[in-house]
């Protein structure tokens, strides 16, 4: 595939390797923020062709895995009502909430779908008036502008049947939450590159100024990542701490405008809580009051719930690179993707979830 | 969950901005794709797309210049040649 293959070049990634031995004189810690980069570089085994000195350590960025336990409570006794339809990526539905998870209530006779697109689930409610359909709209930037355009599309054709249980986040709130924690051990960042498509990377600027961090934002390909980590390398040999950008071929300073005008339009920044970190400022997405008959949780009056996490599970510190999902009592034992206690392990893009697909035996 | 796969767009279909679409391409594999955000896309570009919905043009320049960069760092390496530390301007494309 074009664009794709052409990125797992053995030989150009084992010649960033060596390039990025020959560079590194101290030790370096470097997190990528995002989940599929997280899978990509545990999949190819990249760490293991880094030199002793650059740690990677994984941060939040997965969607699936912040979204708090209380909203999968609530999206279960949702789909669990007469006339309700549920429509879900499908890595959302293995996601355990306090007691149960999406999967188990389509086992106990709830409409529960997996849907590609939200666009699905708008189609399932234009076929199915006489069901309420409800979206989980889950995401960070990436996947916002089309949450969005389900929602403004389902104004404009005047849907009655369609909304959106909402659960977005915001990455730069995470990447400061981060960099304020006294115990950081980050130095450098790879940034989300389909999140900077959409947002352009120009709003991290400030982040690498304020915190003197350079800040990398990368593709998902082993050469994409490995050129990224290059390149921070390099910056934090010669003390530079600017944002560079390794993924030019989708990403620019300011990002997809379009996009942004449509998300802008339908969602407005609001404090969230993330699942295992609590809640951070200004770090997400809800609908506007415009779009209030299509917020799930205007419709079918939600009330807040406070559920507790395993005590058991450390991913809040998973989640903000402090401890490796390995130095968790529970991983690979009481904690697995068949039966997982915490969300890192659910999403093939959490963590742990990765740890244990590629890293477990080494 | 960000995960976007690259795509050549094949033909175009509709006039409204918000519902405009394209059939395209990932390897043999055909699926329509939302072009709200991308409105200046057209038949043979490649697309990122995500959801359902195309999120950008990519930069066919922009791409063949950093991997014009990286095969010679390769083939460098090939020959048993060690590059300079430094990195040449053209792959700090920021």
């Amino acid at each position: 595939m074009r664009y794709v293959d052409e990125y797992r070049d053995p030989g150009i990634a084992h010649a960033l390797a060596g390039k990025i031995t020959r560079t590194a004189t101290k030790p370096w810690v470097l997190m990528e923020v995002c989940g599929g980069q997280t899978h990509t570089l545990m999949r190819y085994g990249i760490s293991d062709l880094l030199p002793e000195s650059v740690e990677l350590v994984h941060g939040p960025g997965c969607p699936v895995c912040v979204t708090p336990l209380e909203l999968i409570d609530q999206a279960i006794q949702i789909a669990g009502l007469p006339d309700v339809t549920f429509t879900s990526y499908g890595d959302m539905l293995r996601v355990p909430g306090s007691h149960s998870d999406l999967f188990q209530a389509r086992a106990n006779g709830a409409d529960v779908r997996i849907v590609y697109s939200p666009l699905d689930a708008l189609k399932i409610a234009r076929e199915n008036p006489s069901r309420q359909v409800v979206f989980f709209g889950v995401g960070f930037e990436t996947t916002a502008p089309a949450n969005a355009m389900a929602v403004w599309q389902a104004r404009r054709e005047g849907l009655t049947n369609f909304s959106m249980l909402v659960s977005h986040v915001l990455v730069p709130p995470a990447m400061r939450l981060i960099l304020e924690s006294p115990s950081s051990r980050v130095q450098g960042f790879i940034g989300p590159g389909h999140v900077c498509t959409i947002m352009g990377f120009g709003e991290y600027k400030a982040l690498a100024e304020e915190f003197h961090v350079p800040i990398v934002v990368g593709g998902f390909e082993p050469v994409d990542l490995l050129e990224a980590i290059s390149m921070l390398v390099c910056q934090l040999e010669e003390g530079r701490a600017e944002v560079e950008n390794q993924y030019s071929r989708s990403v620019d300073y300011h990002g997809n405008i379009a996009a942004q005008n449509i998300m802008r339009e339908v969602f407005t920044v609001a404090d969230r809580k993330w699942r295992g970190i609590g809640e951070i400022a200004e770090s997400g997405l809800v609908l506007r009051n415009e779009f209030a008959a299509h917020d799930a949780e205007r419709v079918f009056n939600l009330q807040p719930l406070n559920v507790e996490e395993p005590r058991e599970c450390i991913s809040a510190l998973v989640l903000q690179g402090l401890k490796k999902p390995i130095d968790c009592p529970a991983f690979g034992k009481r904690c697995t993707p068949m039966n997982p206690l915490g969300a890192p392990m659910v999403s093939a893009e959490g963590a742990c979830a990765a740890w244990y697909q590629y890293k477990r035996h080494a | 969950m960000c995960l976007a796969v690259p795509g050549r767009i094949l033909t175009l279909f509709g006039d409204d901005p918000a519902f405009r679409t394209a059939n395209v391409d990932f390897c043999g594999v055909r699926k329509t794709v939302n072009l709200a955000f991308t409105p200046e896309a057209v038949p043979g570009d490649f697309v990122l797309v995500h959801v359902g919905f195309a999120i950008t043009r990519i930069d066919e320049e922009e791409a063949s210049r950093t991997f014009k960069y990286l095969q010679q760092i390769g083939a460098l390496a090939d020959e048993g040649i060690v590059l300079p530390v430094d990195l040449p301007a053209e792959a700090q494309s920021a």
